[in-house]
């Protein structure tokens, strides 16, 4: 066993545990700060495909910013266990039914579709995730459908601004 | 040595080095308090910390084991699990920086090429931005899970203050960017130790004041410590920590002083770069050392003029904290970004 290989099952174990802690945390800082656990798992798996730069973004947007919100807007909720309404247990007997089956169908089509298939990971040895290659690509080939998505996001931020103003 | 095909001696020298840094950083940071004190003495014409030792030099280890000695308390409603990894967290994310900063350039140890920065790594730049956005977690976290509504509304203050002006600090730096053509650390000091360049602040000085001020924003330094203002908050985001989870709140803050210190040397101020000195001329060891000499020079003159604007500058109110960041910092940063754009094209001629 290399040492990708044993970061690999490490990341992998870490990331399936957190998911899991986020949904069986009663208390919804704790599933945040798990959630957090799960994206710097995710992100060290882009480490080990050699994609730096999606590892580190995936960090700075994810869990350095959306995650802050999230946290902004449950401290500010004051959500916590007690506050949580009590579900029925056959209630969530049925939901963790119809999670499995969820996966089960997820499961077998990544395992049946035909790109994926007979294709072996190239585990730091990728180029398309450095910073370079990505910006070129992003900049010649996509480069309509990248200015679209930040006309896009401008779009949204004025829209805040604008509710934000009228309340 | 390759067992699990792991360079077991590679391990050892980054452990070594980690072990270096890291506590250099907090020797460095617990003199910082004494200095803290000291300049404030001197500007408001007082003697200051004079009694521990001589000069009063043994003031840091006393104010350490005070704060060690005192009694833990953790309030009865808090959550403890979160109060406890608070002050754990601030103090991680701020140690974390150090690793992507290149000391000095390598030593030469019985044929082994150490080099003085734990990993150089190409997107180094960004792994700052990334922990500088991790450090909100620890204040945030805190003063939650203090269960005490001014700790809340200091963590609220804090988060919202780093938030606005990491992205200042995010714009200001791609003009670094532009002109360096890399994210690595290593390669932006190496391109202003280059023969006929100079240090980036020549190239950038809008920028360099920009990321300043943003720098006294993230480490929450005077005037722009909303997260701690007395006269409203009582203490801030650790007023409900005693003993010593209250001493690596306040540590943590310092060692972020430090760390942005030695970020901004790197960026603007040549890192370990000794001007009008040839270094390639000198034995690889020798140059190494005084490297590290350069780049603490640059750092404790950094921290220097943090204390000298602490002690001369009041508090700016929220209100104009939120608008010098959004309406100010922001535009500026986004016009030194065009016109540094605009003039490398025209150097490049296109």
């Amino acid at each position: 066993m290399n040492i990708s290989q044993f970061l690999f099952y490490f990341l992998t174990v870490l990331a399936l545990f957190s998911a899991v802690m986020v949904v069986v945390s009663k208390n919804p800082v704790h599933s945040v700060l798990w959630l957090i656990a799960v994206f710097f798992a995710i992100s060290g798996h882009y480490i080990l495909l050699n994609a730096q730069f999606l590892a580190i973004v995936n960090l700075i947007v994810y869990a350095g910013a959306i995650m802050v919100l999230f946290l902004f807007v449950i401290m500010l909720m004051n959500l916590n266990a007690s506050a949580e309404p009590q579900k029925n247990n056959w209630l969530k007997l049925a939901g963790v039914i119809a999670g499995g089956c969820f996966m089960m169908v997820l499961v077998s089509l990544v395992k049946q579709a035909n790109e994926l298939n007979n294709i072996a990971v190239t585990m730091g040895s990728g180029e398309i995730g450095l910073i370079k290659n990505l910006g070129k690509a992003l900049f010649n080939d996509f480069v309509v459908p990248f200015e679209i998505s930040s006309v896009l996001f401008l779009s949204a931020m004025v829209g805040a601004v604008v509710i934000g103003k009228k309340a | 040595m390759t067992l699990l095909a792991i360079d077991w001696l590679l391990i050892i020298e980054k452990l070594i080095l980690i072990a270096i840094i890291v506590f250099a950083s907090l020797g460095i940071a617990l003199y910082t308090t004494f200095a803290e004190r000291k300049v404030a003495a001197v500007l408001q014409d007082r003697p200051g910390p004079n009694r521990a030792g001589p000069f009063g030099l043994l003031q840091p280890f006393a104010d350490g084991l005070k704060l060690i000695m005192k009694e833990e308390i953790i309030p009865s409603h808090a959550n403890k699990v979160l109060f406890v990894l608070g002050p754990g967290l601030a103090m991680t994310a701020a140690l974390m920086t150090c690793s992507v900063i290149p000391w000095s350039s390598h030593l030469e140890i019985f044929d082994r090429k150490v080099d003085l920065q734990i990993a150089d790594i190409n997107i180094g730049i960004l792994y700052i931005f990334g922990v500088v956005s991790m450090g909100v977690y620890g204040m945030m976290i805190g003063g939650w899970a203090s269960n005490n509504k001014f700790s809340l509304m200091a963590a609220l203050r804090g988060a919202s203050q780093a938030i606005s002006y990491e992205l200042a600090m995010g714009l200001s730096l791609i003009a670094v960017l532009m002109l360096s053509g890399s994210l690595s650390l290593k390669t932006i000091v190496d391109g202003q130790m280059a023969e006929g360049s100079y240090w980036n602040i020549v190239y950038q000085p809008l920028g360099f004041i920009i990321f300043f001020v943003c720098a006294l924003a993230e480490c929450n330094r005077t005037p722009f410590d909303l997260p701690e203002a007395e006269n409203e908050l009582n203490f801030g985001y650790h007023q409900e920590y005693s003993s010593m989870k209250l001493g690596f709140y306040l540590f943590s803050e310092y060692i972020n002083m430090i760390m942005s210190s030695a970020v901004m040397a790197s960026l603007y101020f040549g890192g370990f770069d000794v001007p009008f000195l040839d270094e390639s001329t000198l034995a690889p060891n020798i140059a190494a050392l005084i490297g590290v000499a350069a780049l603490l020079t640059k750092i404790v003159i950094f921290i220097f003029v943090f204390m000298w604007i602490r002690w001369t500058v009041p508090r700016f109110r929220y209100d104009q904290l939120m608008n010098l960041g959004w309406k100010t910092m922001i535009p500026l940063a986004l016009f030194n970004m065009l016109v540094t754009g605009a003039l490398i094209l025209l150097k490049a001629g296109v």
